[in-house]
C-alpha cells in the first residue's frame, strides 16, 4: 500500500504577538518559531499507524521554501519512507485551491492508495486543500476525520460533526482524507530515527504556476471590541476583586 | 442581478441554525437579486415551510440520495443547478458538512472560494469577503472577482433575523446523482460519554492551552470544586488527552449556557466562543491582552492563570473562614 501525507510548516503563533508586515498582506515572520501544522501532525500519525498495520510506504510532501524540509525530516524521523519538497518560489499568491492545484500537479503522475492532509492549517485556517486536491485528482474524500480503518479496499472513516456527534462513511480507495486533531496521539521521533532521517534524500520539485480565482487585498489586526470590565492591580488585588465577584455571582 | 443561493443545512430531520444565519446574511447581500434557498432532502415538503419565509424562493430537490448529508450527490446536484441557473454566489456553511463540500464544489465549478467568511459585501459581480487567520489574531480581506463565488460562512457569526418573504417553492429535478458513487453514508453516532454533562452545571470553569501541562490540572480541578463548578475545556486540552471529549466546549463539542463561565488560559478561538457565548456572566483570565476571549467576556484579568488561581484560592479560603 502506498500512502502520502501532505505536511505544512507554519509559524507557531498560539502565544506570539502577530504583526502585519510592510506589504500589508503577510505577517512579520523573522521572530517567530516554526513548526509542523498541528492537524498535519495528526495526519502523519494516522499514516504511520496505517503503515504499521498494512505494511505500507509513507511518502511525505510539503510545499514551501527550503526550511520546509524541517517538517519533512521530522516526518522521516518518525517513520516516513520518502519525502519531497515542492518549492514555493513564485507561487506566494496562490489561494487554498491554488495550493491544491500545485499539489495536484505533483500527484498527477504518481499512484497512492491514500492521501492524508491535516483538516485545517493553523495559520490561514482555510481548510480547503484536502477536498480541493481530491476533486482535482478525481478522487473521493472525507474531511475532519478522527478515525480511519481500511477494510477490503475501502476506507471506513468517522468524521467529526458539531455537538459531539460523528458521521460514519465509507470511501472507495484511492481517496483523500483530511485528519482532525485529537483522534490519535502523535508520536515523538526517536534519537535513532532522527539520525537516520538526516541521511535520507529529499526529492526536489518545482511548482507548477497556477491561477487563483481569489485575491488577498490586506490583512490586519482586528479591533478587539471589548465591553469587558478589566480587573487590574497587583496579583493580590486582582485575586481579591475576583473573589468578591465570584461571591456576588453565587460561586463562593 | 444574479441570485444568491444558500444551501440549506439540515441534520436528522431538522434545519440547522446556520441556515437562517446564512439566509439573513444573503438577504443583506443580494441587492437587486433574489435569495434562493436550495433544499436537498429526501422529502423537501417536510423542511421547505421552515425555510420559505426567509428566502424569495426555495428550490426543492427531493430524492433518497439527499436523506443524509453526503458531499458527493450534493455536489452533483449543485453543479447541475449552478450550471443551469448561473447564481452570483453559493453560500454553504463552514460546518462539518459544508467543509466537506465547499472546496470540491468550488473546484468542480471552477469558482473562487473563500472559507470561514465572517463578513461580505457585493458590488455587481465582485464579492469582498473578510475572514479570520491565525486563530482570530488577524483578519484577511479577499476579493472574488467573478461569478459564481463560493463562500463558506462561519457558524454562529451572523445573528439570524426574522423574515416574511413567503418564498415560492419550486421543485427541481437533479437527475441521476448516484451512478458511479465512490462514497456511502453509513450512520451518525454519538461520541461515547462517561456521564459528565457540562451542560447541566450553572457554574463552569473552562481551561485552555494556557494550562500548559497535565501536571497543572489539580490546581484548576481543586479550584473548580471549591466554587461548585464543573471543569470544562477548549479543544487543545481535550486533544492532548488530559480531559475527556465530553467536557469540550465549542462548535465540535458542547454548547453551554451557565450562569457563570470562568475561562482560564483560553484564547477564545471562534470555535470555542460559539459554545459558551450564551453564558450569563463570563470572566476571562489570559496573559495576552489581545486574546479574542476578552471581546466576549464581561470581566477580564490580563495575567497568568498560574499566578491568579493560587492567589484567588487563598482569598476564597479567607472569605470562607
Amino acid at each position: 500500500m502506498e500512502i502520502a501525507v501532505c505536511l505544512k510548516r507554519v509559524p507557531d503563533t498560539a502565544e506570539a504577538d502577530v504583526k502585519v508586515d510592510a506589504t500589508g498582506k503577510d505577517i512579520v515572520r523573522d521572530k517567530l518559531a516554526f513548526t509542523i501544522n498541528e492537524a498535519d501532525n495528526y495526519a502523519l500519525e494516522e499514516a504511520l499507524l496505517a503503515k504499521e498495520k498494512h505494511n505500507a510506504n509513507v511518502t511525505l510532501v510539503s510545499v514551501g521554501p527550503k526550511p520546509a524540509e524541517e517538517v519533512l525530516r521530522m516526518g522521516l524521523a518518525k517513520g516516513g519512507t520518502a519525502a519531497a519538497r515542492i518549492d514555493s518560489e513564485g507561487i506566494g499568491d496562490a489561494d487554498g485551491i491554488g495550493l491544491a492545484r500545485v499539489l495536484a500537479a505533483w500527484f498527477k503522475d504518481k499512484s497512492f492508495d491514500l492521501i492524508f492532509t491535516g483538516a485545517i492549517a493553523s495559520d490561514d485556517g482555510n481548510s480547503q486543500v484536502g477536498p480541493a486536491l481530491a476533486e482535482l485528482l478525481g478522487l473521493p474524500h472525507a474531511a475532519y476525520v478522527t478515525k480511519l480503518d481500511i477494510q477490503n479496499g475501502k476506507a471506513v472513516v468517522k468524521r467529526e460533526l458539531e455537538g459531539g456527534f460523528l458521521e460514519v462513511k465509507e470511501l472507495a480507495t484511492p481517496c483523500v482524507v483530511t485528519i482532525q486533531t485529537g483522534g490519535n496521539t502523535p508520536r515523538y521521533a526517536s534519537i535513532m530515527g532522527i539520525k537516520r532521517a538526516g541521511a535520507k534524500p529529499i526529492d526536489q520539485a518545482a511548482p507548477t504556476k497556477t491561477e487563483s480565482k481569489t485575491q488577498l487585498t490586506r490583512v490586519y489586526v482586528p479591533e478587539v471590541v471589548s465591553a469587558a470590565e478589566m480587573i487590574e492591580g497587583s496579583i493580590e488585588e486582582k485575586a481579591a476583586k475576583l473573589a468578591t465577584l465570584l461571591k456576588e455571582k453565587g460561586a463562593v | 442581478m444574479s441570485d444568491v443561493m444558500v444551501l440549506v443545512e439540515h441534520r436528522q430531520g431538522a434545519v440547522r441554525d446556520v441556515t437562517f444565519e446564512m439566509l439573513t446574511a444573503a438577504r443583506k447581500l443580494a441587492t437587486g437579486g433574489n435569495v434562493a434557498a436550495v433544499l436537498l432532502a429526501e422529502n423537501c415538503d417536510a423542511l421547505a415551510p421552515a425555510v420559505a419565509p426567509h428566502a424569495n424562493k426555495v428550490i426543492c430537490v427531493s430524492g433518497p440520495a439527499f436523506k443524509d448529508f453526503n458531499y458527493e450527490p450534493y455536489q452533483k446536484a449543485l453543479v447541475k443547478l449552478a450550471t443551469e441557473r448561473k447564481p452570483g454566489a453559493i453560500l454553504v456553511a463552514n460546518s462539518a458538512f459544508g467543509s466537506d463540500l465547499g472546496p470540491s464544489l468550488a473546484v468542480a465549478l471552477n469558482a473562487g472560494l473563500v472559507s470561514d467568511a465572517v463578513a461580505f459585501t457585493r458590488a455587481d459581480s465582485v464579492f469582498s469577503v473578510s475572514r479570520g487567520m491565525y486563530a482570530g489574531k488577524l483578519v484577511a480581506d479577499w476579493v472574488i472577482g467573478a461569478e459564481p463565488a463560493v463562500i463558506m460562512v462561519r457558524q454562529s457569526n451572523f445573528k439570524p433575523e426574522p423574515a416574511n418573504l413567503g418564498g415560492t417553492v419550486e421543485n427541481w429535478d437533479a437527475g441521476d446523482v448516484v451512478s458511479g458513487a465512490k462514497t456511502k453514508f453509513i450512520s451518525i453516532e454519538e461520541v461515547p460519554t462517561t456521564g459528565i454533562d457540562i451542560t447541566k452545571s450553572t457554574i463552569v470553569v473552562g481551561i485552555g492551552r494556557g494550562i500548559k501541562e497535565a501536571k497543572n490540572l489539580p490546581l484548576v480541578q481543586e479550584f473548580a470544586q471549591e466554587i461548585g463548578a464543573v471543569l470544562a475545556a477548549s479543544r487543545p486540552v481535550v486533544d492532548a488527552g488530559w480531559l475527556p471529549k465530553e467536557v469540550q466546549v465549542g462548535s465540535s463539542g458542547k454548547t453551554i449556557k451557565p450562569k457563570l463561565y470562568v475561562a482560564l488560559g483560553i484564547s477564545g478561538a471562534f470555535q470555542h466562543v460559539a459554545g459558551m457565548k450564551g453564558a450569563d456572566t463570563i470572566i476571562a483570565v489570559n496573559k495576552d491582552p489581545k486574546a479574542p476571549i476578552f471581546s466576549v467576556a464581561n470581566y477580564g484579568v490580563v495575567d497568568d492563570l498560574h499566578k491568579v488561581v493560587p492567589a484567588l484560592r487563598t482569598k476564597i479560603k479567607e472569605m470562607k473562614a
